[in-house]
């Protein structure tokens, strides 16, 4: 199949950026959605251009790197997907798709579809880990979680960190990517003694860094590739209140 | 590099105490010295890479109280591939009561590396191997639990008892998280300085001692030198070096092949595990391929239409005419026979012209009967992301049709040779996880790259790096003209990938380059393949560096120059990989060389010639061979049999 294909491109942060189209033919549908840019910057590359930057790497789903609004909507159309794991068959022959990075204040822009994202590293370090020095576990036995506690910690605890949510809140929110944390370890024994200190320091590292407040709007969860469901932010404000009102 | 080798000295590993193999790491322990507290905030550490094995030991580090200095080339310590694992992490708890044992992880994990691993150190691994679960499952780790709230086991390839500890098809994911978790603790703490998007590119040796590392910051291009009173790499495999692998596509083999050009030797670098169930390629453009985990060989049933040329669709071919290979000829492991022979057995059937899917290159893993016997919700739990994913590749609905797997390589066994301390053949360089090569032999097991990984990490190398820092007290100064050297060495490589302008891509030439190496060095190898590859990959490298086209320039971010020069190291690897295929003339593990076979054409190994580790130099006339004669005291050195 052939495409036309708007893609945003800027040269570094203090270059304003713009859209550029590009015709892409012979497309098999059997490409994934990266492979299909792979195949353009190839020819990008031989024709003397600049071929367009985006981060990737397992491909598989799961490392969190890729992502790029697709027509609008993060990491495209097709549900609980990341955009490494889109494949072509969902494109008609002779469409336009555009494409362009995440947009959000606290994710500027490095290149072309490239973002930065350490604000996310920064709200894991304000509290996103139990404190548990190596060599100093007790028997994994030691203490037993019931299954349904674990399979719900777990649920929230796939959150990739791809920062999707973020970009297609329209107040650039951060709350379901801070709130699938704050569920994981808050639903476990082992996150308990931290669990209120947790909460605040992620909430307030999250505001500090630029991200909007949560109004329930829930495109977050929509667009999320591992389905965090959106009950996790009122877990994370109930957390919240409990400190405030301390 | 020619065809010829020398061969030098032998190699030995001094580390290991004597005595007997359960106290050799307590002893070895209670030898290491200790540094104190206030020196520790004295001693720099550089950690490349923030997979399992690097994000534990800069987190463990940190928290020990040395200034950690962690790189990594992607864009936050969360992504290292290590993310990706899926299965699960082995660890002999024997809370099943069913069996296991210490020594039994060390007997299963000698047996399946095919009796070319080191016992001291695999025996170690099995030890460590119950700290990681409690670790593990302190820091908030989901794994997978039963009603009563105990942790729910599996059973993988190449063992007997249900030792696999998971967390759904994602337990590299929730590992990874957990050892993430901890480094960005200690990054807030001020322990550890985080260098995201840096790619290591030279190691700084001064002394005789490793002391540094230049290093590239991606986003602006600028080459920076960062120095330290120790080096560890822990920057993975090089599988890529096949282009086509289940690795993350920015995997690469720079950090550990520019130490082994300044010295560091490298071990079997022909020993690469195959993986039996991937999804098959399904076009030219093909980025990379993806695993589907080995968990799911518990429940799926692998077969091929007995007929040759038999193109009825799954469904329509009855059961009599179906052939469960691995059932028929491993009755007792059945489909869960160690990965190297799933796959051989698996090349086998389509080299017949039995396999299934476009090009022949495929077979099926049907889960009809799991379905039949468990219900659908039952297979759904267990397997449903995985399901998900191949569907979502292939577009197939494996609930109703069988899923189509094929080999691909997943995991490179051999690496920089280290000791019992982890340490290279330079002083000071360490090296932790997939990127040594001490603990799988010539195959690794299912659920074992976790194991390694967080053991090297969370308890081995804490411990062996402190014995070394103590024993020094303090190395002195770095030579600034070794620094100004490696510093030039770096800009002058950028230079010239820059500078040759020419018709190709990086990543066409890559692909050459992996397509030719699993050709000739993939499955089977044999004289004549291997003698092919070394002789068409110094043509094709001298092609490559006369006519690559690498657009843009060294200032700012420049992925296409990220991937040359990663393309141009694989170049040098692959001709050392080849070279020790062509001089392993046995088969073991995952080395397979088709000259040598039994009778049912399984692996046949050369006990009396090759019980060594070969640990390669790097020499400017060739590569130099050492060898380290492999002893067993423990395990007694058999045929491996899986029938």
């Amino acid at each position: 199949m052939n495409l036309t294909l708007k893609i945003w491109r800027q040269n570094g942060s203090s270059d304003r950026g713009r859209m550029v189209t590009y015709e892409v033919q012979d497309v098999s549908p059997d490409m994934s959605f990266l492979e299909m840019l792979d195949v353009l910057n190839e020819r990008l590359t031989l024709e003397g251009d600049d071929p367009v930057a985006f981060d990737h790497d397992c491909r598989e789903g799961i490392c969190g790197m890729c992502g790029m609004v697709i027509n609008g909507v993060a990491h495209g159309e097709q549900r609980a997907t990341t955009t490494c794991q889109l494949h072509m068959r969902h494109f008609e022959d002779g469409a336009t798709v555009t494409i362009e990075p995440w947009r959000a204040a606290p994710f500027p822009v490095v290149k072309d579809l490239v973002v930065d994202r350490s604000s996310f590293d920064r709200i894991i370090q304000a509290g996103g880990f139990i404190s548990v020095p190596a060599g100093s576990a007790p028997d994994a036995h030691a203490v037993p979680v019931p299954k349904d506690d674990a399979d719900a910690a777990f649920d929230a605890a796939t959150c990739i960190g791809c920062g999707a949510c973020v970009a297609a809140c329209p107040n650039g929110s951060a709350s379901l990517f801070t709130a699938a944390k704050i569920t994981h370890l808050g639903l476990l024994p082992q996150g308990q003694p931290e669990r209120a200190a947790r909460a605040k320091a992620m909430v307030e590292q999250m505001d500090a860094e630029g991200f909007g407040g949560c109004t329930n709007t829930g495109e977050c969860t929509a667009v999320c590739p591992k389905g965090i469901p959106l009950d996790a932010i009122a877990r994370m404000n109930a957390d919240y209140l409990k400190t405030a009102s301390k | 590099m020619s065809l010829s080798w020398t061969i030098g000295e032998p190699i030995k590993d001094e580390k290991a105490p004597s005595g007997p193999i359960e106290e050799r790491w307590d002893t070895r322990r209670f030898q290491a010295k200790l540094v104190n507290p206030a020196n520790k905030r004295k001693l720099t550490v550089i950690v490349v890479g923030t997979g399992l094995a690097g994000g534990s030991a800069a987190a463990t580090l940190g928290e020990l109280g040395y200034k950690v200095k962690s790189f990594c080339y992607q864009d936050s310590p969360r992504r290292a591939h290590s993310i990706a694992a899926q299965g699960g992490i082995n660890a002999a708890k024997n809370y099943r009561g069913d069996g296991d044992s210490v020594h039994r992880l060390f007997y299963d994990t000698v047996k399946g590396g095919d009796f070319r691993a080191r016992e001291s150190n695999v025996y170690r691994l099995a030890q460590v191997s119950v700290n990681i679960i409690d670790q593990a499952v302190a820091q908030g780790v989901p794994f997978a639990r039963e009603y009563g709230g105990l942790l729910d086991t599996r059973s993988f390839g190449g063992a007997q008892v249900s030792r696999t500890f998971y967390a759904r098809g994602q337990t590299g994911q929730q590992l990874l998280l957990g050892a993430y978790q901890a480094l960005e603790r200690q990054i807030a703490a001020g322990t550890v300085e985080m260098h995201t998007r840096h790619e290591m590119l030279e190691l700084v040796i001064s002394g005789g001692r490793a002391r540094g590392v230049v290093v590239r910051d991606l986003v602006t291009g600028e080459v920076e030198t960062h120095l330290a009173d120790a080096v560890v790499l822990a920057t993975g495999g090089y599988g890529n070096v096949f282009f086509l692998s289940t690795n993350a596509k920015g995997c690469n083999t720079t950090a550990i092949w520019r130490a082994h050009q300044r010295g560091a030797m490298f071990a079997n670098p022909c020993y690469t595990q195959i993986h039996p169930t991937c999804i098959p390629v399904s076009g030219e453009y093909q980025s990379k391929l993806t695993l589907m985990s080995e968990s799911l060989r518990n429940d799926g049933r692998v077969w091929v239409p007995q007929r040759t040329g038999d193109d009825r669709m799954p469904a329509d071919i009855p059961e009599d005419e179906r052939d469960y290979y691995l059932e028929r000829i491993y009755p007792a492991f059945g489909n869960l026979v160690p990965r190297d022979i799933a796959s051989r057995a698996a090349k086998n059937v389509c080299d017949e012209g039995r396999g299934v899917g476009p090009g022949g290159l495929g077979v099926y893993l049907d889960f009809a009967d799991a379905i039949a016997r468990l219900g659908r919700e039952a297979v759904e739990k267990k397997y449903g992301n995985l399901f998900e994913m191949y569907e979502r590749i292939t577009g197939e609905n494996p609930y109703e049709t069988p899923m189509r797997i094929y080999p691909a390589v997943h995991y490179t066994m051999g690496g920089l040779w280290v000791d019992y301390d982890l340490q290279s053949t330079i002083p000071g360089l360490f090296v932790i996880g997939e990127a040594n090569f001490s603990d799988h032999g010539a195959n690794r097991l299912g659920a074992s790259a976790l194991m390694q990984g967080l053991a090297d990490g969370y308890f081995v190398l804490p411990t062996t790096l402190g014995d070394y820092l103590a024993g020094a007290g303090g190395f002195g100064d770095v030579e600034p003209a070794e620094v100004a050297q490696a510093e030039a060495a770096v800009q002058e490589k950028i230079d010239r990938l820059l500078a040759v302008d020419g018709t190709r891509t990086a990543d066409s030439y890559h692909r050459e380059l992996g397509r030719l190496m699993w050709d000739y060095c993939g499955m089977e190898r044999t004289d004549e393949s291997l003698r092919k590859a070394l002789e068409r990959i110094p043509e094709l490298r001298e092609e490559f560096w006369n006519n690559v086209k690498v657009p843009g320039d060294g200032e700012g971010l420049n992925q296409a120059l990220e991937r040359a020069g990663r393309v141009a190291d694989f170049f040098d690897l692959a001709e050392l990989m080849c070279l020790d295929a062509l001089h392993r003339t046995e088969s073991c593990g995952g080395h397979f060389r088709a000259e040598s076979q039994d009778a049912d054409g399984e692996a046949l190994r050369d006990d009396e010639h090759f019980a060594y580790v070969a640990a390669w130099e790097w020499g400017p006339e060739g590569p130099i061979l050492h060898k380290e004669e492999l002893e067993y005291e423990y395990v007694k050195m058999t045929q491996r049999s899986y029938k």
